[in-house]
């Protein structure tokens, strides 16, 4: 079949990998960003830098402290996220009652800040940051080889991105989180303390893209433009899923790493562009997303 | 005569510019079942509301078992035993109805078991697992007071129960009142509807222009009816 479409299949196979971890990125990234734009209202245009932030913790931690990948696995969204704690409460808590537009330029601002603060430190050059020794190497599947690092990105994020759906759509908490998306001042008046919630909230989707940024880096480099460079298509692919639903998010991340992936074997010309056109015809037919409710 | 549970004096509330609150006055004892009753934008569901602190800015005092309440963050105020329901309702359509009947969390002991609120209604056990605005509007209502009861709250502010539901359900309801009237609870009732009004409760406060004009006893309401009437507008 491969013969005659006359694809051989490690082409065909090394870019659908390349298309799943890319959209693993796309998924954890967009996840954080429909989690914030649900409870927020804040479209989040910082969560780049906080990306490329979590790569940096990571590389510090190890090139100043000696603290490895693992721990810092844990650690870098962890810092990283209380950042965003701070940045929520000493800014962004102050626009809530203001249309999306302002919040959009706060975030777009910081991020421009953060992103030329780091470029000032560390030029644009890109940081080496090893893989970790237990995933160094690769299996040979027989049509294709895969590298060990690769394939536990896409686990990893799978695992992330499945415990977050699971936390939102099956717990206690998470209906609390989905009630006071619908309507925070009645989950107010039920007793909750909504702001704290909201703080914890966005605390919680930086951390998921300092927890993108930390797997991103040994395949990347670490660089102070990594997140501004993928933002731009995370932003189409949460329009696509629908701003705000979490489902959404996540599948549409893979899907469309998939459908780049596939484009890159078929018409490789197109494959920069073929999210943005999906984008385009999903608005047209579809303007609340794929999976998002009209509000 | 029994201490007021809630004593409300000298309220004002606004909504950005606008000042909806003038001065409301009135008390609710333990035990009792209250109405305020008054024409359409008269500021009755704007007064359940400051109660519940979820107005733009309330002024005045609102205190309840003694503790004045004014200002305190909404959630504050349902910890300390006041529990709302919404005029509309306030299902949220993200949960089922499970999620929905546990989500406000248990503020006090004593609170109503589940098994119970399914007796008063058993409608509800039956579309557990539905979205919680599939539901009918009689039965969105009957879980938006349903979830409330768990919580232990011993003041229950009910923003027109039976707007818009078919006679047999808000007899349902006003048989629910009187039973959780029974059980103790003080409720605060906002009602358009005068003789649904006069089945369950004890006393009408009369409210027009965000302000008390006169209180009924609801065993005067009979002797009262022509004053009624013009105050109401039917």
């Amino acid at each position: 079949m491969f013969e005659l479409l006359g694809i051989p299949p490690q082409v065909l196979f090394g870019q659908l990998l390349l298309g799943l971890i890319n959209g693993a990125f796309y998924a954890t990234l967009s996840l954080g960003l429909a989690l914030i734009f649900g409870l927020l209202n804040i479209i989040n245009f910082t969560h780049g830098a906080q990306y490329m932030m979590g790569a940096f913790v990571a590389y510090l931690l190890l090139n100043l402290l000696g603290i490895g990948y693992w721990p810092s696995l844990f650690l870098a969204p962890i810092l990283v996220g209380l950042v965003g704690i701070v940045l929520e409460k000493t800014m962004l808590s102050r626009l809530y009652k203001l249309d999306h537009l302002y919040g959009l330029l706060l975030t777009f601002g910081l991020a421009l800040l953060i992103e030329g603060a780091f470029r000032q430190m560390y030029g644009v050059s890109g940081l080496p940051y090893p893989i970790p020794d237990v995933l160094k190497g690769g299996q040979n599947l027989g049509f294709m080889f895969l590298p060990n690092y690769r394939a536990w990105v896409v686990v990893a994020s799978l695992l992330i991105c499945f415990a977050t759906w699971f936390l939102i759509e099956r717990t206690k908490l998470g209906s609390y989180l989905r009630a006071a998306t619908e309507n925070p001042a009645l989950v107010q008046a039920f007793g909750i303390n909504v702001p704290r919630m909201i703080t914890l909230t966005y605390g919680f989707g930086v951390a998921l893209a300092g927890f993108a940024g930390v797997l991103a880096a040994p395949i990347y480099s670490v660089n102070p433009l990594m997140g501004s460079n993928l933002i731009v298509v995370v932003f189409a692919v949460v329009v696509i899923g629908g701003m705000g639903s979490i489902l959404g998010a996540i599948l549409t991340g893979f899907g469309l790493g998939l459908v780049e992936g596939l484009t890159k074997v078929f018409y490789p010309e197109a494959s920069n562009t073929v999210i943005f056109i999906i984008m385009a015809i999903v608005l047209v037919l579809k303007p609340a997303g794929l999976f998002g409710r009209a509000r | 005569m029994a201490e007021a549970l809630l004593k409300v004096a000298g309220l004002h509330a606004f909504y950005g510019e606008s000042h909806i609150l003038h001065g409301m006055d009135f008390e609710i004892r333990q035990g009792e079942v209250a109405t305020l009753l008054g024409r359409n934008g008269a500021g009755k569901t704007t007064t359940l509301r400051a109660i519940m602190g979820i107005v733009g800015q309330r002024q005045g005092s609102v205190s309840f078992e003694g503790t004045e309440t004014i200002g305190l963050t909404s959630n504050k105020i349902a910890k300390m035993g006041i529990a709302y329901c919404p005029e509309e309702r306030g299902i949220f359509a993200s949960l089922n109805v499970e999620e929905n009947l546990l989500l406000p969390p248990v503020v006090k002991p004593g609170g109503m078991p589940v098994e119970e609120i399914f007796e008063l209604f058993p409608n509800l056990k039956t579309r557990l697992y539905s979205q919680g605005t599939k539901l009918s509007g009689g039965e969105q209502q009957m879980l938006a007071i349903g979830r409330i009861l768990r919580t232990g709250a011993n003041l229950l502010l009910l923003d027109e129960p039976t707007e818009g539901l078919a006679p047999v359900i808000v007899q349902q309801i006003g048989a629910v009142i009187r039973k959780l009237k029974e059980k103790g609870l003080t409720i605060l009732l906002v009602e358009q509807n005068f003789h649904f009004a006069a089945t369950v409760a004890d006393r009408h406060y009369i409210v027009e222009h965000g302000r008390v004009i006169d209180m009924i006893p609801n065993a005067e309401a009979e002797a009262n009816l022509g004053k009624l009437h013009t105050y109401l507008g039917v």
